[in-house]
């Protein structure tokens, strides 16, 4: 009884505030809306018994991907009722991927209860006593090590690309050697004299 | 406690339903109330450590100052600046608050004593710690003044980064507990030093770790000298500048709720959480309860919060960002690679 209201409650919440992403006259409130979403996503997670899904859903998601979200758009100030304004003209392309979106939606889903894939054979059950964690990394390290070693491969090279593109070599710059100053003692600096009188110092 | 609801003739449902949020009370109640003793701690070592008095009117020795403090604040006008956005405003506060309760819900205050026992609980924590970030953005953007908004800025980026390096020695834990359950970390714990200690915090590869989570946690929480958020020589008061009465004593609820959280954290991953300090019975007839271990690990960490903040002065942002992304981090990747080598070597070989 709880799961069913809890269902139903997260559902309705992820639309709507689908919805309100798109609708919302702010972008930072789209923002806003967008994370009470990736929220309740992880809600319906933790309902299906996906407790780590839910947890990395919520940590990636929620605590960095949507921080950056947020991060440009108040820095940027878009202007979004300039966005806006090509709303009429793009709006059968818009409309034309929808459709297509929805198309395949229902041919999968069609392509599902007619039954003919099987897809759940083509995966070992995993043994329920083992908690979700423990599952996944197991299926992870062993059967799509290759897979996952390929995922990572692919983030590092986004990662090295992301840093070649935006690091540029400044010249003229003073930066801080912070390790010199650390070592820096009173003795490298303060030098303690004893000028006679009307005989000044040298520097 | 569900047991006991229906031994008192509820339905299963009902009783789990009314233990849960006995649960809740239980701990949100007390909490609330030791953030109100704890600032009061927290001013008290303060001005000791200045050669001071502190609060010392209010009730014997000043014990009833954060209650005046709050009773003040209440009774305060809530003013809303014009060109503010007045719905992310106001939520702003409630969010730090409600996040601050929520990393609770999985902290194990004795063997059992712990309102979900869910077997991720580290990532819950780490998720909804990262959440804490979403209030003081909000809360700078939607003061729409300046002040605020560069606090904003600040406070993302620095929460951002040492998230970072705090997940990776979380992950270090994590290997050697073999668990994200915080009791089973506790558990791991037992005897883990040489048979006598309990405490990861004993143990050579995890101790710099150890070391680096408490100042990480310090600079997750925005305290001295990484309060760079609320920098009052550069920032007015940071992102609370345009926040009065009932929203402004939340920000400020949530943060100390969070210092302690903090300083539970530490005493739960590293210095054996409920667990008494030696694995001795030295005392065979009577045991210590262990949330009063527990609470005096708390209590310590708390008064390293307090003493650094009235010792350190404040970092600049460089120096900041500098120690999160060029220390910590190397430090804490390359420790993840030593104790898993170490733990192939000695337990799964």
């Amino acid at each position: 009884m709880i799961q069913l209201i809890a269902f139903y409650l997260f559902a309705t919440i992820v639309i709507a505030s689908a919805a309100m992403v798109i609708f919302a006259r702010n972008p930072v409130h789209s923002v806003m809306w967008l994370i009470l979403a990736f929220f309740n996503a992880a809600g319906l997670m933790l309902l299906a018994g996906a407790e780590f899904i839910a947890m990395l859903l919520v940590i990636v998601y929620v605590g960095a991907v949507a921080v950056l979200f947020l991060f440009v758009v108040m820095m940027l100030n878009i202007d979004f009722a300039e966005l806006r304004a090509g709303f009429v003209r793009y709006l059968p392309l818009g409309a034309l991927v929808a459709i297509i979106l929805v198309a395949e939606l229902i041919f999968a889903l069609g392509a599902w209860s007619a039954g003919g894939i099987d897809l759940a054979a083509r995966v070992a059950p995993a043994a329920t006593d083992k908690s979700n964690i423990q599952q996944i990394g197991e299926l992870l390290y062993t059967r799509y090590i290759f897979l996952f070693e390929a995922a990572g491969i692919i983030l590092l090279v986004a990662m090295i690309g992301a840093i070649v593109l935006t690091h540029r070599q400044r010249g003229g710059v003073r930066t801080q050697n912070i390790s010199s100053q650390n070592q820096r003692r009173p003795q490298d600096a303060t030098r303690l004299v004893d000028p006679g009188v009307g005989q000044g110092m040298e520097l | 406690m569900t047991e006991t609801f229906i031994s008192w003739g509820m339905d299963a449902d009902w009783a789990w339903g009314v233990a849960t949020v006995a649960g809740i009370l239980l701990i949100a109640l007390p909490l609330m109330l030791a953030v109100a003793m704890i600032i009061y701690a927290d001013r008290k070592i303060w001005a000791a450590i200045a050669l001071r008095r502190g609060p010392n009117v209010v009730g014997p020795f000043g014990l009833l100052q954060s209650f005046a403090d709050g009773l003040k604040v209440f009774l305060q006008e809530t003013i809303i600046p014009t060109g503010a956005n007045r719905g992310l405003f106001l939520i702003a506060p409630i969010i730090t608050f409600t996040v601050a309760l929520m990393a609770w819900a999985v902290i194990p205050f004795n063997s059992g004593a712990v309102l979900a026992d869910i077997n991720v609980g580290l990532l819950y924590i780490l998720a909804i710690s990262s959440l804490g970030v979403y209030g003081v953005v909000l809360s700078g953007w939607a003061s729409n003044s300046k002040y605020p908004f560069f606090s904003a800025m600040r406070a993302a980026a620095q929460m951002i980064s040492y998230e970072v390096s705090i997940g990776f020695i979380l992950v270090g834990v994590v290997l050697y507990a073999d668990s994200f359950n915080l009791n089973e970390i506790i558990k791991a714990q037992q005897g883990h030093g040489l048979g006598i200690v309990n405490a990861f915090g004993f143990n050579l590869l995890l101790f710099p770790l150890a070391v680096i989570f408490l100042i990480a946690s310090l600079a997750e929480t925005a305290r001295a000298p990484f309060d760079l958020t609320e920098a009052e020589s550069e920032l007015v008061a940071g992102y609370q500048t345009e926040y009065s009465s009932m929203s402004f004593a939340l920000f400020w609820l949530g943060e100390y709720a969070n210092v302690l959280l903090m300083a539970t954290l530490n005493a739960v991953l590293f210095w054996g959480g409920w667990l008494p300090p030696l694995n001795i019975d030295l005392i065979p007839w009577f045991d210590i309860p262990g949330i009063i271990w527990l609470f005096a690990k708390i209590l310590f960490f708390f008064f390293i919060f307090s003493w650094v903040k009235a010792t350190v002065p404040r970092y600049r942002y460089d120096q900041l960002m500098r120690l999160g992304w060029k220390i910590f981090l190397p430090i804490s990747l390359i420790w993840i690679f030593l104790i898993s080598g170490w733990l192939m070597l000695t337990r799964y070989s």
